[in-house]
């Protein structure tokens, strides 16, 4: 069958399939119907020139996959930008420098926005330690997320803490619960481990939304005080600013520990585990001692992150803390690449900045947000910046009888 | 009593309709190993078919029963063409990718449905018309069990029959069990296994569409999200039964009917989801392979 | 001498099938003993038995600890059985695809070094030396078993005997006192075959570790075993040196029973 023949039987079969959906809408109540005709036709030449392209990058992923075989597979161009560092050094001072004069340059309500992206950049990285090194499919790490929130809103409502002495309060406390409920379910497999730990989100979602002598339910706690400085109250603008930096100061910190751990003996445990569970604990690994690790570590990433963003918006509700969040900082970590640090950076950054500029694109955002996890498993599932493993430096000893070199 | 026996057959067809939903599950997880994740999805594309379909009819002056079930079987129709070009475009070419991947995929793919009704349509719960008519025998009985109960109860075990002969006696439902068991050995025999899959596909996102159809004429009101809590919970069904297994699934889901009804019957009706997603949290923990699936271990 | 490994009547159901039916073996410090018999005989499950893969139904598996006390292993992790000095391969490998081959081995070092998350993070003096000693343990490994020019290859790019002396290698890396090894030679040509036999002498020889192994090559198998044990449905079918297997009528009617390489 030749191509355009196919695309032209895609096309047909789409213009079908959406037909209901895309083309009729009814009003019961009013007892109208509105044919959108126009629909039909965007959705025909669409899927007609998007087949061209499946079809297209499919051969392409497959020559790619032969041409890695016999070993010859060559670096992207965004690849080698980021990850060779002639290139990469300089492009991460100037970003580091843009980062820094931020504030200046921009308004206070940019700066919020940044603040947010920030915040997902955190969630993104400790849950990458979960997904990306440990391979551990957490679905509710907003639910460490909202630990961390309430710890911050109801400590402070009822004893009056302050943000410095909450935030590692929050994060202690985010990491009990990931031990807490990481014990029963780390035995579980993979795709078992998704659904619980997507079912305790929910469950602790909706625990919020119900308890009310303990949450405040649906209404959520409000007047929450932003960061001081030394006791000074400051005000929005300079309180702006303060956490912003505090946000980068805290980014740097994560981008330095989970770098860290992943050259580590831990960071390799979590990376052996995720590649093949039971070789990996025929060397010597304890499955559940490593896995709870992960999952406590990542767990308080999302505590501080809670912290933060309580402090940030001064407000919080359960509405906050929904499953569509933890898709979100999943997808951020599918799309980055996973256990790539940069590319979670860079999948944050660009997942939470790009709908808040494009406002056209805003609407359209979730959908896209779907629609790119599909897309990169079918055609990219290393992400945007596959994490590419360390060279280590060996000293070549010689004759040497292998039991005393311990 | 009544009170009793009310709960026990709201928790029926509430059952009724978890296990129509997830057999869909738990077939394609049977044949792939793979979590259809945008599997609520489908049941809810059902669903909204269904409401755009009875619309337009009643408005050109159908009765009530035909547009029953026309709009039910274009509502079969259209959730089995989804499920059919989900499994071509987002599960398919992953067949041999890591675990996770598909599952991640299907994340994805249920988003993006969600939002591309979300789009096309509304956000808002639109009022569905109650297609199902009112018996009169059945009006003494009104106050434990209503027509539309009855209905769902009757349909659904209708087609669990159908479903079982399906799989028993015809050359696909053998071609299935055979993939199920062993998808290599079954391709060397001569099945052909991408069709199989297809297939499976088609029938549950078909019983999903039944499922839509019915809890939203007794419901009354849908919405784009409604399949993510219902996919869940009938994911819990089938887990709760022991996954791929068959009557496992419909047992599992009447369990988890009958609890959601007693639990918020007697105990409290804030909690509802709650108690199902502490019974899947449960039984994964200590029952993982479910009440009636058999624990396996791994070959290494 | 006391055996390092002594499993006395072990027994595994899988369901109904019986896939190790009481079975005796012994392995004593610097021997080299051979595990053999058909397809499905059920070798690879005794190895899964005792490397507690799977938890036997029945039977004791003792082995000597390092202040040469005997323990009784069964229903153990296989991350302690590891610890304890039991290594071993797979008879599908199960190398880390996406791990280079000097980290594959260094993950071998996971039971003999400590440092966690706060030396990952802080990486003080200690972490940083007992790094570079897990790097430099790790490439001598990969000498001895001749892969040192593959080191940052990614595994899963290594053609198939490399991979099969890179599982070597890993379990080499958790200090073993018994390795075990399942089917090694599988998938070999008679000159990598050949060279896995000097391997295989050579650990014993110069490191000390007994070897338990699998084996259908029944040359490799007669020519550096001290001991053979034979097995078939899940029984143990006969025990002696490869001059009485070789001659045992028993082995010659399960062997030529099977269409088979011996
Ligand atoms: N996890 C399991 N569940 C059920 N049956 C199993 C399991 N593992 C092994 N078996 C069965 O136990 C029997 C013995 O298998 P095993 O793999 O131990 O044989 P083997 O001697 O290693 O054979 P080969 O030489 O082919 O490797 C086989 O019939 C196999 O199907
Ligand atoms: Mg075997």
């Amino acid at each position: 069958m030749s191509g355009l023949k196919k695309s032209l039987l895609v096309s047909i079969w789409f213009m079908f399939l959406t037909f209901p959906i895309m083309v009729v809408k009814v009003d019961i109540i009013e007892k109208t119907v509105q044919w959108r005709w126009k629909n039909l036709i965007l959705v025909g030449l669409g899927s007609f020139f998007l087949s061209f392209l499946w079809r297209y990058l499919l051969e392409k992923k497959e020559k790619g996959a032969k041409k890695k075989e016999m070993g010859q597979a060559e670096m992207g161009l965004i690849q080698k930008i980021f990850t060779v560092p002639r290139y990469s050094r300089p492009i991460y001072l100037l970003f580091l420098i843009f980062i820094l004069v931020f504030p200046f340059i921009f308004s206070t309500y940019q700066t919020n926005i940044m603040i947010s992206a920030l915040i997902y950049v955190l969630l993104g990285l400790g849950l990458n330690i979960v997904v990306g090194l440990a391979g551990l499919l957490d679905l509710g790490y907003v639910a460490f997320y909202a630990v961390g929130a309430y710890s911050y809103a109801l400590l402070n409502y009822h004893y009056g803490l302050g943000f410095w002495t909450v935030l590692p309060i929050g994060g202690f406390l985010a990491a009990i619960f990931g031990i807490l409920l990481g014990f029963p379910v780390l035995r579980l497999r993979g795709d078992y481990l998704a659904i619980v730990t997507l079912g305790f989100g929910e469950i602790i979602r909706l625990v919020l939304e119900n308890w009310d002598e303990f949450s405040f339910g649906p209404s959520g706690i409000a007047n929450i005080p932003r960061p001081g400085l030394f006791g000074i109250e400051l005000d929005v603008q300079t309180a702006t600013t303060y956490i912003y930096y505090l946000m980068v100061i805290m980014a740097l910190i994560t981008i330095f520990v989970v770098n860290r751990l992943q050259n580590s003996r831990l960071g390799r445990a979590w990376l052996a585990l995720r590649e093949d569970e039971i070789a990996c604990q025929a060397m010597g690994i304890d499955k559940i001692k490593t896995k709870l690790t992960a999952f406590a570590l990542g767990a308080t990433w999302a505590g501080f992150g809670g912290v933060i963003f309580a402090a940030k918006t001064t407000f919080i509700n359960p509405a906050s803390f929904t499953f569509l969040e933890s898709a979100i900082i999943l997808s951020i970590v599918v799309l980055g690449g996973m256990g790539s640090i940069v590319g979670v950076v860079l999948a944050a950054l660009i997942m939470i900045l790009l709908p808040e500029y494009l406002r056209a694109f805003s609407e359209y955002r979730m959908l896209i947000f779907g629609a790119s996890m599909v897309l990169m498993m079918v055609f990219r599932p290393q992400g945007l910046i596959a994490n590419v493993r360390r060279k280590y430096l060996y000293n070549a000893v010689q004759s040497r009888k292998t039991g005393e070199s311990r | 009593m009544d009170y009793f026996l009310e709960l026990f057959f709201g928790g029926l067809t509430k059952g009724s309709i978890y296990a129509l939903i997830a057999l869909g599950y738990t077939m394609v997880y049977g044949i792939i190993e793979l979590i259809n994740f945008a599997h609520g999805e489908i049941y809810m594309i059902g669903a909204f078919t269904a409401l755009i379909v009875a619309g337009v009819l009643s408005f050109l002056g159908f009765n009530t029963v035909s547009i029953l079930i026309l709009a039910t079987l274009i509502a079969v129709v259209y959730s089995s063409a989804y499920g059919y070009t989900v499994e071509k475009i987002a599960y398919k070419p992953l067949r041999n990718a890591p675990r996770l991947s598909p599952l991640i995929s299907a994340i994805g793919m249920s988003i993006f449905l969600q939002n591309y009704v979300l789009l096309a349509q509304t956000s808002d719960f639109l009022p569905f018309p109650n297609l199902i008519p009112e018996f009169e025998f059945m009006e003494p009985y009104y106050h434990i069990m209503g027509s539309s109960e009855l209905v769902i109860i009757l349909t659904t075990a209708v087609v669990m029959v159908l479903l079982t002969l399906l799989i028993k006696f015809t050359r696909i439902g053998k071609a299935m069990r055979a993939t199920a068991q062993n998808k290599k050995m079954a391709m060397l025999v001569g099945v052909n296994v991408d069709r199989v899959i297809s297939m499976t596909f088609v029938i549950g996102s078909a019983l999903a569409a039944i499922g839509g159809v019915l809890i939203a004429s007794y419901v009354g009101q849908i919405n784009f999200y409604i399949g993510f809590i219902a996919g869940i919970k009938a994911f819990t069904a089938a887990v709760l039964g022991g996954i791929g297994s068959i009557p496992g699934a419909v047992l599992g889901a009447l369990v988890l009917g009958w609890t959601e009804s007693f639990a918020t019957g007697y105990v409290s009706s804030d909690y509802e989801d709650v108690f199902a997603f502490c019974l899947l949290v449960l039984i994964l923990i200590f029952r993982p392979a479910g009440i009636l699936g058999r624990a396996t271990t791994q070959k290494v | 001498m006391q055996p390092i490994l002594d499993v006395q009547r072990m027994t595994m159901d899988f369901g109904g099938l019986r896939a190790v039916d009481s079975v005796d073996l012994q392995v004593h410090p610097d021997e080299i003993v051979a595990l053999i018999g058909p397809n499905g005989a059920g070798k690879t499950t005794f190895f899964n038995c005792i490397t507690g893969i799977y938890v036997p139904t029945a039977g004791d598996i003792y082995v000597l600890t390092r202040n040469k006390e005997k323990k009784r292993i069964n229903g153990y992790k296989p991350n302690k059985v590891t610890e304890l000095g039991m290594a071993r391969t797979f008879q599908n490998i199960r190398l880390f695809p996406n791990m280079t081959v000097l980290e594959n081995v260094m993950i071998g070092r996971h039971p003999r070094t400590r440092s966690w998350i706060l030396g990952a993070i802080f990486r003080p003096k200690s972490t940083r030396q007992e790094e570079q000693e897990i790097i430099d343990y790790s490439y001598h490994l990969l000498q001895k078993v001749g892969l040192e020019k593959y080191v940052n290859e990614l595994a899963m790019n290594l053609p198939y005997g490399a991979q099969r002396r890179l599982e070597i290698a890993r379990a080499m890396a958790t200090e073993p006192v018994l390795l075990l090894l399942d089917e090694p030679a599988a998938g070999m040509n008679p000159q990598e075959t050949a060279e896995l036999k000097e391997l295989i002498q050579q650990i014993r020889d110069e490191e000390k570790i007994a070897i338990l192994l699998i084996e259908h090559d029944m040359k490799l198998v007669m020519n550096i075993s001290d001991v053979v044990y034979v097995m078939e449905y899940g029984r143990l079918l006969a025990r002696g040196t490869p001059e009485e297997i070789k001659e045992n009528p028993q082995v010659i009617k399960a062997y030529l029973g099977e269409d088979h390489d011996a």
